[in-house]
């Protein structure tokens, strides 16, 4: 049989995956296996026992059954990102965004984005944005008593929330 | 390379003390690992994305890494245009330059895109303008990773939110000489800014220049993190000032201003190293007035700095040289642009 990737070298690699309950089959080559980031349990072949074994339990089959949260995209678990201080990809911060709470938290003092948003695909985010800034400017004219305004800032936040 | 059209040659607002503004964004592409796990493939992907979708004007230049030459590569990290990291990762991975080298955008170093506007003296909100401007245009083609909550998301989480750095390089040559830096050092911390030696992370002040730069990024807006570092080096600025008209009034450092143009001039060898220790001096006479009837300006010292960075004089002199020959060579260009 040969490698599905490359349709050149024969298949040495059976990629058995199971994400959110979906199962994927690949039969690779090594150098495949290796270039598509499974290629712990090939590199290294001849190495000392126990490293071998260590990299026999990382195959990601394996893995999943002790840490069964994969990222979707790039196939990192949290363990993996924590170890490495590296991200696996933009979408590991969805996977793991309760995990890296704390972190983010640490690192910024703050844990939610006031800055520039991209054109595409945020309305929601716009729409939140305006919610938060009219809530604001009706505690300020609650104080102020200024209620005539207060009235028009409610019936902007209700229409607001009703679009939602 | 013509030598007039270089934004580096020129000199901004404040240019006595801030030598050049740099807005940096950090973006992402979705569906793709960060580059640290790419394969070759992906990278090159990522290139072509880019290349379609950059925009007509200003006019860039889309360079691989791996069809350019070591010197070539090394000279643009001296120009502050790569990192010195991502000179060395060179296959699949390329850099954008307009022709002035105001824009630099590198792609897959830690970050699918980084995107670099320069601009001479303190120029922030000139220079976020036309970084923002280009992100959009890149946006509308390529939709960088976003999410509501955290906001651009970025390879390291130290620079999620805005994905923006922005950074002044600062001469404090005055300051260093009164012990301010490390107190200095001290306070910008707490205001969640932070500064370190002009070639970035881990490395040391050469010619008494600083970089300053914001430390946080997200929960804060662009132009909040720019309004504070622009308050902070204003302070710096007249500081540093203060500090060099009373400087200036010592005749041991008037001297020493008048002794490092005497070497500068007649000097057979020089390393880079002396140079920037040498027009250190030279830019605080011409700052404080001590150095009079002299043809040169801040400009020229800007331009000679440059030109005269071991690989730039390489590039320039397309030949490679030992650093016995680089300083001899060094020392003729600069006897050449500072005669009297």
């Amino acid at each position: 049989m040969l490698c599905e990737k490359c349709k050149a070298n024969p298949a040495t690699t059976y990629l058995k995956r199971t994400i959110n309950g979906q199962t994927t089959e690949q039969h690779l080559c090594a150098a495949c296996a290796a270039q598509t980031g499974w290629g712990s349990v090939w590199n290294d072949f001849g190495a000392e026992m126990p490293a071998l074994w260590g990299n026999l339990f990382a195959e990601p089959s394996l893995r999943a059954v002790t840490d069964p949260v994969r990222c979707e995209c790039c196939g990192h678990t949290f363990g993996e990102i924590s170890r490495s201080g590296k991200m696996g990809c933009p979408q590991c911060y969805t996977t793991f965004y309760d995990r890296l709470l704390p972190t983010i938290r640490r690192l910024h003092g703050k844990t939610r984005h006031t800055g520039k948003l991209p054109q595409a695909g945020t309305e929601a985010a716009k729409r939140e944005r305006e919610l938060e800034s009219l809530k604001k400017q009706l505690a300020e004219a609650i104080e102020k008593q200024e209620y005539e305004t207060c009235a028009v800032l409610r019936d902007r936040i209700r229409e607001q929330e009703g679009r939602k | 390379m013509t030598k007039t059209d270089k934004w580096y040659r020129l000199s901004g607002p404040e240019g006595d003390v801030v030598l050049s503004t740099r807005i940096r964004l950090a973006r992402n592409l979705n569906g793709l690992p960060f580059p640290a796990y790419m394969t070759v493939e992906q990278k090159e992907s990522v290139v072509q994305k880019v290349r379609a979708a950059l925009p007509q004007s200003p006019k860039l230049t889309l360079l691989e890494l791996r069809n350019t030459q070591r010197i070539d590569a090394l000279s643009m990290v001296e120009r502050h245009l790569i990192s010195p990291d991502f000179s060395r990762c060179a296959d699949g991975t390329a850099v954008v330059l307009s022709d002035d080298e105001s824009v630099s955008i590198m792609l897959c170093e830690e970050d699918h895109l980084r995107l670099q506007i320069m601009r001479p003296g303190l120029q922030l909100t000139e220079a976020f303008a036309a970084a923002d401007e280009l992100d959009t245009q890149l946006d509308e083609q390529l939709h960088f990773a976003f999410d509501d909550r955290l906001g651009y998301l970025t390879q390291c989480p130290t620079n999620l939110g805005n994905g923006m750095r922005a950074s002044l390089m600062l001469h404090l040559p005055a300051l260093e000489e009164s012990g301010s830096i490390r107190q200095l050092a001290n306070t910008v911390s707490k205001l969640g800014l932070t500064i370190r030696g002009c070639y970035g992370e881990g490395s040391r002040s050469e010619g008494h220049i600083y970089q300053l730069s914001n430390q946080v990024t997200l929960g804060i807006t662009e132009q909040e993190a720019m309004d504070n570092l622009q308050n902070f080096a204003m302070q710096i600025v007249r500081e540093e000032r203060a500090a060099r008209r009373k400087l200036a009034q010592d005749m041991r450092y008037q001297d020493n201003i008048w002794r490092a143009l005497g070497i500068l001039r007649y000097a057979r060898s020089l390393s880079h190293q002396e140079l920037l220790e040498l027009t250190s001096h030279l830019r605080v006479g011409l700052s404080t007035e001590v150095l009079k009837g002299v043809a040169f300006t801040g400009d020229d010292l800007n331009a000679l700095i440059n030109d005269t960075q071991p690989a730039t004089m390489m590039m320039l002199a397309r030949q490679e040289l030992e650093p016995v020959e680089r300083d001899t060579a060094r020392a003729v260009t600069v006897r050449e642009r500072l005669a009297e």
